[in-house]
Formats: C-alpha cells, sequence, structure tokens
C-alpha cells in the first residue's frame, strides 16, 4: 500500500533521511522505531510531502506522492494524527471531529462520528467541552478519533504514547489494534515507547541515525538481543 | 457573611507596605506628569512663554497615590481572604468533571442570552433615531458607531477567526471609499452598482496582499500588512492624475433612496420629501444613511456567523487553532487564509463606499494607520472573534471619543486609560467567551445519536 523507497532528505545541509526503504502492506500495522532524533517524524514528514526528499520516491497504492502537499496525499485516503495530538483547543470535541472530516463524503459523518464514539466512549461523554479542558489521554484519543474521520485507508499516527500515563497508553494501543482488527485498517505507526509499539505492530523497522537498521516481525525485533539491549532495557 | 466574620481578625492591613507602593506609582506619575501637565507654552506678547501649573501636577499626583494606595489594600484583603480563593481554584478544575448535559446546559443559557443581547441591541439601533435624545449629533454618532461595528465585523474575519493579525485594514476601507468616488464619478454610476463593485475590488485587493503574506504569521505577517496599508495610503497620495493626491475627491455623489435624491430641488424628477409629501428637512438623509449602514452592518453579521458554521468558516477557526493540525487534516491552508483576507476585506470596501457617500469627499488622510490601529482596538477589546464584543467595543471606543470630546488635548488620555482599565479588567477582551457553532443534545440514547446527530451545517442562528 506504502512503498518508501531509498529516500534521502535534508533539513538545509544536514542530512535527515540516507537513503531509507520500507513497505506498508494492506491491513498490516507497522511501526517504526527508534530514538530521539533517528529521523522517525522526518521520516513521517517526508510521506506527507515536507520536506521533499531529494532523492528516492513515495509511492500510495501505485501512485508516486513524493513531494506532493499534504493537503492532497489526505485527500488520497491518507489520515495523520500529528505529533504532540495538536487538537484544536477552543473547538469543542464534536467541532474538532468535524474538523477531521473535512475531507470526507458528507453523507458517512453521522455513521463516521458514531464509530468514534464507539471507539472511545470518553468523547461522547466530552463531545460539548472544549478540546484544551480534555486530559492528555483524552486529546490523543481525539487526535486519533479526528483522524479517523476521514475514513482513511492508511493511517499514520506519530507518537500517540507521547507524555501519557502507562495506563492511558495501555488504552490507546488497545483502540489502535481494535481498529486494525476490525475494520482491517492499514496502520503506519512510529513510536519511542517501543515494546508497546513491537508488541503490537505486525512488522516492525528500527532507525538509527537516518538509516533503517534492523527489520522483521513485531516478535522477532522484540526477542532480538540487540534491539533489546538498545530500546528496551530499564523500564517497561 | 461568614466570610467577614472568619477573616475579620486577621484583617490587619500592611500599610506601610501599601503606603511604599503608592509613593513609588506617585513618584512616577510626577516624572510623568511634570511635563506634561506642569508645563505649558502660551503665546504671549514677545513670543512663547512658559507657564506653569503645578497645581494639576498635584491633583494628579494626589489621584495615582489614592488610587494605589485603594488598590494595594484591595489586593491584600484578597490575599488574606485566601481561603475564599482556595476554596474558588478547585471549584473551577471541577469544570472538566462537569456531566455533559451541565456543559451544554450553561452553552445553551449562555446562547440565550447572548441572542436576547443581540436582539435588544438590534431593536435599541432601530429605534435610537425615533427616540426624543436623538438629534442630528446622536444620530452622526450613532452612524459613525455602526460603521466601526461593521469594519470590525469585517476584520473579525481575519484577526478574529482566521488568526491573521493584519493591521493594513484600513487599506480596503480606502479601497472601498477610492472604488465608489471613482467609478461614480468618471463613469457615473450610482451607489447601489458601485457597492457591489467596491466590495468586488477591494476583496481583490485583499488576495494580492494575501498572497505574499501567506507563509507569514505572527508579528511578520503584522509588520506586511501594515506596511501594505501605507502602500494603499501613499500611492492614493502620488497618483495625482487619478485620485487628486492630498486634495482628495470632493462632490461624491450621494446616496438616493432608490433613485430619489435627499436635496431640497431635484434637478430632474422628484426628490424624496416631494415624492412622499413630507417638508424638506436636512435630517431625512441622516437618518437614510443611519439605516443605511445599520442594514449593511447587519447583513455583514449575518454573513459572518452563517460563514462560521460552513466548513470554510470552521476551516478559519482551525487554522487560527493550529496550522499544522490543518494541514494534517487535509485543509489547504493557502485557500483558506486568502477567502479570509478576501471576504475580509469586501466588508471593508463595502463599509469604506458607504463612509465616501456619507462625507461626499474622501482624502488619504482619513485612511491613515490609527484607523486600522482603532479597528484592529474593537475587534481585539470586543474578545477576538465574538461578534457582540465589536459592538460593544466600537460602542465604547468610538462613542467614548466623542463623549470626551470636551476634553481636547486628554482626549487621547482618556481613550489610552479606558484600554488598559479594559485589558486590566478582561484580558481577554469584554467577550472572551467562543460559542461552539453547534452544541450536541445534552444525552441522547446512545445509538439513537446516529441519526438524529444534527447535520452541522443545516443548524440556524
Amino acid at each position: 500500500m506504502l512503498e518508501i523507497e531509498n529516500v534521502h532528505s535534508f533539513y538545509g545541509s544536514i542530512q535527515a533521511l540516507k537513503g531509507v526503504s520500507l513497505s506498508v502492506e494492506q491491513g498490516e500495522i507497522v511501526t517504526l522505531i527508534g530514538a530521539n532524533g533517528a529521523g522517525k517524524s522526518t521520516l513521517l514528514m517526508t510521506i506527507c510531502g515536507q520536506p521533499k526528499p531529494r532523492e528516492g520516491r513515495v509511492i500510495l497504492d501505485g501512485q508516486e506522492i513524493t513531494g506532493k502537499p499534504i493537503y492532497d496525499i489526505i485527500r488520497m485516503g491518507v489520515a495523520h494524527s500529528p505529533e504532540g495530538r495538536r487538537i484544536f483547543p477552543r473547538m469543542t470535541v464534536f467541532e474538532n471531529l468535524q474538523m477531521g472530516a473535512v475531507t470526507a463524503n458528507p453523507e458517512h459523518f453521522d455513521q463516521d462520528l458514531e464509530r468514534c464514539y464507539q471507539l472511545f466512549p470518553r468523547l461522547r461523554e466530552r463531545r460539548n467541552q472544549t478540546g484544551g479542558t480534555l486530559s492528555g489521554g483524552e486529546q490523543q484519543m481525539l487526535a486519533i478519533a479526528r483522524a479517523l474521520m476521514s475514513r482513511p485507508r492508511l493511517l499514520l499516527l506519530d507518537e500517540p504514547s507521547l507524555g501519557l500515563a502507562p495506563m492511558v497508553v495501555k488504552q490507546i494501543f488497545e483502540v489502535i489494534e481494535e481498529i486494525n482488527r476490525k475494520e482491517k485498517m492499514t496502520i503506519f505507526l512510529v513510536e519511542q515507547n517501543a515494546y508497546h509499539a513491537l508488541k503490537l505492530a505486525h512488522r516492525g523497522y528500527v532507525m538509527v541515525t537516518g538509516e533503517i537498521w534492523r527489520t522483521g516481525t513485531g516478535a522477532e525485533l522484540l526477542a532480538n538481543e540487540e534491539v533489546r539491549a538498545a530500546y528496551l532495557e530499564g523500564g517497561h | 457573611m461568614q466570610e467577614g466574620q472568619t477573616s475579620a481578625g486577621s484583617l490587619e492591613f500592611d500599610i506601610v507596605a501599601a503606603g511604599k507602593e503608592a509613593i513609588l506609582a506617585a513618584l512616577v506619575a510626577l516624572g510623568l506628569t511634570i511635563f506634561m501637565l506642569g508645563f505649558r507654552a502660551t503665546d504671549a506678547p514677545g513670543g512663547l512663554q512658559l507657564a506653569t501649573r503645578f497645581d494639576w501636577v498635584a491633583i494628579g499626583v494626589l489621584c495615582v497615590f489614592a488610587g494605589r494606595f485603594l488598590i494595594a489594600l484591595l489586593r491584600q484583603k484578597k490575599e488574606k481572604s485566601g481561603s475564599f480563593l482556595g476554596k474558588g481554584k478547585p471549584a473551577q478544575k471541577e469544570q472538566g468533571t462537569e456531566t455533559a448535559s451541565q456543559i451544554s446546559d450553561r452553552l445553551k443559557r449562555v446562547k440565550r442570552f447572548s441572542h436576547l443581547i443581540g436582539l435588544a441591541m438590534v431593536a435599541a439601533a432601530i429605534f435610537l433615531p425615533l427616540s426624543p435624545i436623538a438629534d442630528r449629533y446622536i444620530v452622526d454618532t450613532a452612524t459613525l458607531v455602526v460603521t466601526y461595528v461593521m469594519l470590525g465585523w469585517g476584520l473579525n474575519i481575519v484577526v478574529g477567526l482566521a488568526g491573521l493579525l493584519d493591521l493594513g485594514y484600513v487599506a480596503f476601507y480606502a479601497v472601498g471609499a477610492y472604488s465608489y468616488a471613482l467609478i461614480s464619478q468618471y463613469y457615473g454610476l450610482s451607489f447601489w452598482v458601485c457597492l457591489p463593485l467596491a466590495g468586488l475590488l477591494a476583496g481583490t485587493f485583499g488576495i494580492i496582499l494575501g498572497f505574499p503574506v501567506l507563509r507569514l504569521r505572527g508579528d511578520y505577517l503584522a509588520i506586511v500588512t501594515l506596511g501594505f496599508g501605507e502602500i494603499i495610503r501613499v500611492v492614493l497620495i502620488n497618483w495625482y492624475s487619478l485620485t487628486g493626491g492630498p486634495d482628495g475627491i470632493s462632490g461624491i455623489d450621494r446616496p438616493s433612496f432608490f433613485g430619489l435624491p435627499f436635496a431640497r430641488v431635484a434637478k430632474d424628477g422628484e426628490t424624496f420629501h416631494q415624492f412622499f409629501g413630507l417638508d424638506y428637512s436636512s435630517m431625512h438623509r441622516i437618518l437614510f444613511l443611519y439605516y443605511l449602514i445599520l442594514i449593511m452592518a447587519l447583513l455583514t453579521n449575518w454573513a459572518v456567523l452563517r460563514l462560521r458554521k460552513l466548513p470554510i468558516g470552521r476551516a478559519w477557526e482551525a487554522l487560527r487553532e493550529d496550522e499544522i493540525a490543518c494541514r494534517s487534516l487535509g485543509i489547504n491552508p493557502t485557500n483558506t487564509k486568502l477567502t479570509a483576507f478576501a471576504i475580509g476585506a469586501m466588508f471593508g470596501g463595502f463599509a469604506g463606499s458607504f463612509f465616501a457617500t456619507r462625507q461626499g469627499f474622501i482624502s488619504p488622510e482619513s485612511f491613515v494607520f490609527i484607523e486600522s490601529a482603532v479597528i484592529l482596538a474593537i475587534v481585539v477589546l470586543g474578545g477576538m472573534g465574538s461578534q457582540i464584543g465589536v459592538v460593544f467595543a466600537s460602542v465604547v471606543l468610538i462613542g467614548g471619543f466623542e463623549f470626551f470630546r470636551d476634553l481636547d488635548e486628554f482626549r487621547m488620555l482618556a481613550f489610552g486609560g479606558a484600554m488598559v482599565l479594559i485589558m486590566v479588567w478582561r484580558p481577554k477582551g469584554l467577550l472572551s467567551f467562543r460559542e461552539p457553532t453547534i452544541t450536541m443534545s445534552a444525552d441522547p440514547p446512545p445509538g439513537k445519536d446516529g441519526q438524529q446527530s444534527p447535520r452541522p451545517v443545516g443548524d440556524a442562528a
């Protein structure tokens, strides 16, 4: 579904991605883990068109989307839940969800809204509350729900566990798993929380300083000694 | 009452601290007033002479001293009864755990209240000229206030909704005014034909301004828009052959009542008072102008309220909240910003042609930066994005400005003082509450929600 071929991205003269290739197949959860500054978010941003890679291609369903503006890519059936949640703080939960549906067919709206409320019952309770008054976990739920409102075929999640309590992280990951299992949603998950991400994902990629260092199924990577030593020791 | 009893024992004020604070404030006031109030250059035989008015300085300093002293005492009292504050805080936090029905009830109350106020204000505006206090001066002032209300509502789209700080809004006002004046002079078209043209032209200028500033935000955007406002003004001054430069354009066509001019005698055909069999009165035109701008302003308000509920209006608000999130939801920020600029500018253009037809004379003098600043102040003081807030702020600022006319050179002082007071009292503007574009019913039976949830667009105000 999503192919990334030998992508090189730069910030000015600094090279952030040094020839990254990966693929996400229909119906999979694929996770990309790595430390701070490894280039995970840059890769996600490159998929979304900015920065435009100097070399390499990004292909969605056989169609090249390299460097296209993100609002065009979103209209091709990709949803992006950005890092740091970025909900609209002064708008109500309902209005936030409405904003998620701007690219969707309005006929689906009620149905999609109901689906989001079922996935996250808390959002139904809080639908008239402004986004800024939600707790961090609720905001993350809202960010994911908002992304789902556009009926995507591919969901890009950028660090959904960022700054959340372990209990809440668990909840969020359960929902991600549920979306994938029940709806066959293809999910590309960028995470620092390697343990949860690898447990959840079908396949994973480990990124180190702009390159893919290891790849394999989630279970393989979890069992891999080097990966354990680098990302899983001490905690979780 | 209980509050007073419990804290009565501890209500010993620290007079020394308050006094120190007051003396410091008084010293600052002394420094400020001694030159501004204390010395005065007067015309005397043999040249200018320096006169002193130290009594004014003394009064000013004493006022500041007393005021600051009181404020310090009041604050101490507040701090002493800290238990009250302590209780207050968790109560506020509990807002987060309010049930959905409580929240929607509160929203409904606020909504109903603001609707009532809105209706009352419209009624008051309609009946103002009929009331006994209405004389020419009052109606004229009211016309001015409503013009600024309309400008405020127009700018509210750009600043309040889309969150783009525009310091050059007066440029669109100028474009509208000059469009009307020039088109009507060169082509002899009537006000009613020129009005949409002026709006269109101003909207085009909005897009022209929009393009170069698309990537800018915040301070940078403000500076460029400020420059744009000045460019328009400078062009108007220097393009002598078209605009008449600093001389301006005079003898602009006054508006007619569907072809009936407001004049004692018409060149050809009937005049307004002849047609309706009234005695000629110069008030007719004043009243007509007042109602004209009132209708235009109300249409602006209606349009903005509608737009807010449409996807484009929501996109503006979302853009103000978070541009990155907007992008990642598939909103094209370029188009969104350009429409905000264009539509905001269009209303500025409408108001501008009204200004031209009302004055009968325009010159670049009328479109200086301070106008932009006043309009922006109206939007900010009103509470960004609040429609009724704009009305309050216009009445306070423009009406107050007229009200303090007798203060002569201290008018600006009163004006500035009022602004500072508002910002201290209400740092987010007079009405900072943002009304959601739609509120869901309190507790629908789950499952039914899917069918009955109202379509976002259809919900009428």
